[in-house]
């Protein structure tokens, strides 16, 4: 059986499996028999998950010598694992450590590599959506291996039981990888809440919040539905909210189940970063805001008036 | 210290982008050409280190005859030199052989740093910085929102999901820029006309020592299939909020099953 190598994503705050390695996992099986690679402890504990969503191995990569050096110690692993076990494509999240060390792994090993994939079929195919989601594209790598980076949300996770294995990686930083080291991991940013660019609600705010207090009724709205919190280019230039959050061409690209959009007018910035969300809700006072292109559900009034009894509703539902 | 900066033309970026039907590549005709956005912080940025340690910074890009623009408006920001590699052959090319291309008329040149923006608007992959030290060997300090030099060592914080991470290498060294780590200034007058004047190296494919047959859409290791515009959305139900907008919202959000 060919062997598909899928690189796992964990939580930054508990080392856990990360819904998007169980994304992975279900598109790899389409294309072959997943094993994981796995930076860090709480390997052997992931096991059975991984097992559950049809990984027959996991390489556990211990040692603070691999985690201390970013990107490069992914691309050795990799690398060694893809001879080793004959690979025939690796999968590996759309964030930047998994672009970068897909870009750099393509390049080692002689082979194309395609980004952002929403989806892969049986043949290797992937969808991409392009140009801020106006565009859907099909492509396939046409030398070496696939090497595939998947965006978070791009398939619902399907379980396929089998039995994991857990192999340690007794390996050491190369020369390559120590090049670059990490001195101090620093958490910033408003925790508590789903990470934005998987989470599966976003709810997010623009120039029509007015201010950074303003802000405070689209936290509430969004912790009343579990959900991240985004912002428009706008309300981020005008320092309302914290630039890490803006959603758009040239923030995050956003692609949640439900996308409640407050405020935003839906400039081409902003549609770019969040056009291929599944159902989208729009509030704005003005009827002419071309977001609303893009709503399912649309209110034409004012925010502060119809967010918070939203988010009352929501909380009288749930209790 | 000398420092390179690689920069990209790209559509505007408020423009709606399209692939040409012909060859399923970037229709570079369809928008205007600007400088990519990201690499304005990333021009910032190396004139930024450069006026505060002294050097010399050149601008690198690849691209179609019209890039030269492009080159022009970072040497009106302040870039002393620039080098375009300009060839037919490149069109179509893939990451692969864009990383071969920049990295060959990278190396040997002695640079120091070798700056980029995080990512293209139009392509948006963000691998091209990660490529290009990856095939000149050198360290990778990526994703910066802040750099800062002492000496030959470099630091800077990468951005996480979570944050950042502070991380550290020694010069050779590729940095990319994100968003927001400068405010990038506007070319002056003087600036423009001082640009007109400033050396352009005009460079082709064999220039760099590459066969035309190692690069553009023939030799690209991933091809395009097919692509298609996505079908427009129906258009959904849009209320005016008479007092009961949220309520309407909530009661569209059960009959969804969000809530």
């Amino acid at each position: 059986m060919t062997t598909v190598l899928v690189l796992a994503e964990r939580d930054s705050s508990n080392g856990t499996v990360k819904k998007t390695t169980l994304e992975l996992l279900t598109l790899a099986r389409r294309l072959g028999e997943p094993q994981v690679v796995w930076f860090g402890d709480q390997g052997s504990e992931a096991a059975s998950v991984l097992g559950e969503y049809g990984a027959s191995a996991v390489h556990v990569v211990g040692g603070q010598d691999m985690a201390d050096h970013p990107v490069v110690p992914i691309v050795d692993v990799l690398q060694d694992l893809v001879a080793e076990l004959d690979a025939k494509a690796v999968l590996v999240p759309s964030s930047a450590d998994g672009k970068e060390a897909a870009g750099r792994l393509a390049v080692r090993i002689g082979s194309g590599v395609i980004t952002d994939a929403v989806d892969i079929n049986e043949s290797g195919v992937a969808t991409q959506s392009v140009f801020g989601g106006s565009t859907v594209v099909h492509s396939t790598v046409t030398h070496g291996i696939g090497i595939y980076t998947v965006r978070p949300n791009s398939v619902a996770p399907a379980p396929a039981p089998t039995t994991c294995t857990v192999v340690d990686v007794d390996t050491t930083a190369s020369e390559a990888a120590k090049t670059a080291r990490v001195v101090e991991r620093t958490v910033a940013g408003k925790g508590g809440r789903p990470e934005l660019t998987e989470a599966a609600v976003v709810v997010s705010g623009g120039r029509g919040v007015g201010g950074a207090e303003g802000f405070e009724v689209i936290e509430k709205l969004a912790d009343s539905l579990g959900a991240a919190v985004g912002a428009s280019r706008a309300a981020t230039d005008a320092g309302w909210y914290p630039h890490l959050y803006q959603v758009g061409q040239t923030g995050k690209t956003v692609s949640p189940q439900l996308y409640i959009a407050n405020g935003i007018s839906g400039a081409i910035q902003h549609r770019a970063g969040m056009q291929t969300s599944k159902v989208v809700v729009v509030v704005n006072k003005d009827a002419e805001a071309p977001l609303f292109e893009l709503a399912d559900f649309g209110v034409v009034g004012d925010l502060f008036e119809v967010v918070p009894q939203l988010t009352d509703e929501i909380d009288s539902r749930s209790n | 210290m000398k420092i390179a900066v690689c920069v990209k033309q790209v559509p505007d970026t408020w423009a709606e982008k399209m692939l040409s039907a012909a060859d399923s590549t970037l229709d570079r005709a369809a928008a205007d050409g600007v400088l990519n956005e990201l690499d304005e912080y990333a021009v910032e940025e190396a004139l930024q280190v450069a006026e505060a340690h002294g050097g010399e910074l050149t601008v690198v890009s690849m691209g179609p005859e019209r890039a030269a623009e492009t080159v022009r408006k970072a040497l009106s920001m302040g870039a002393d030199a620039g080098i375009h590699i300009v060839d037919d052959s490149l069109h179509g090319s893939d990451a692969i052989a864009t990383s071969a291309v920049l990295a060959a008329a990278l190396a040997g040149r002695g640079f120091d740093l070798i700056v980029f923006g995080s990512e293209s608007t139009d392509a948006r992959m963000s691998v091209i910085p990660a490529m290009v030290a990856e095939r000149l060997g050198i360290a990778q300090l990526t994703f910066a929102q802040r750099v800062s030099l002492s000496g030959s060592d470099v630091t800077i914080e990468r951005v996480t999901d979570y944050g950042f991470d502070t991380v550290t290498g020694s010069t050779p060294a590729v940095i990319s820029v994100v968003e927001k780590i400068n405010e990038p200034r506007y070319p002056s007058f003087k600036g423009i006309m001082a640009a007109k004047k400033k050396p352009v190296d005009t460079v082709t494919v064999a220039d760099l020592g590459l066969e035309a047959a190692t690069v553009g859409q023939a030799a690209a290791w991933s091809a395009v299939e097919d692509f298609a515009a996505r079908p427009a959305k129906p258009a959904g139900t849009v209320v005016t909020d008479e007092g009961d907008g949220g309520s309407r919202i909530a009661a569209y959000l059960t009959e969804q099953k969000f809530i």
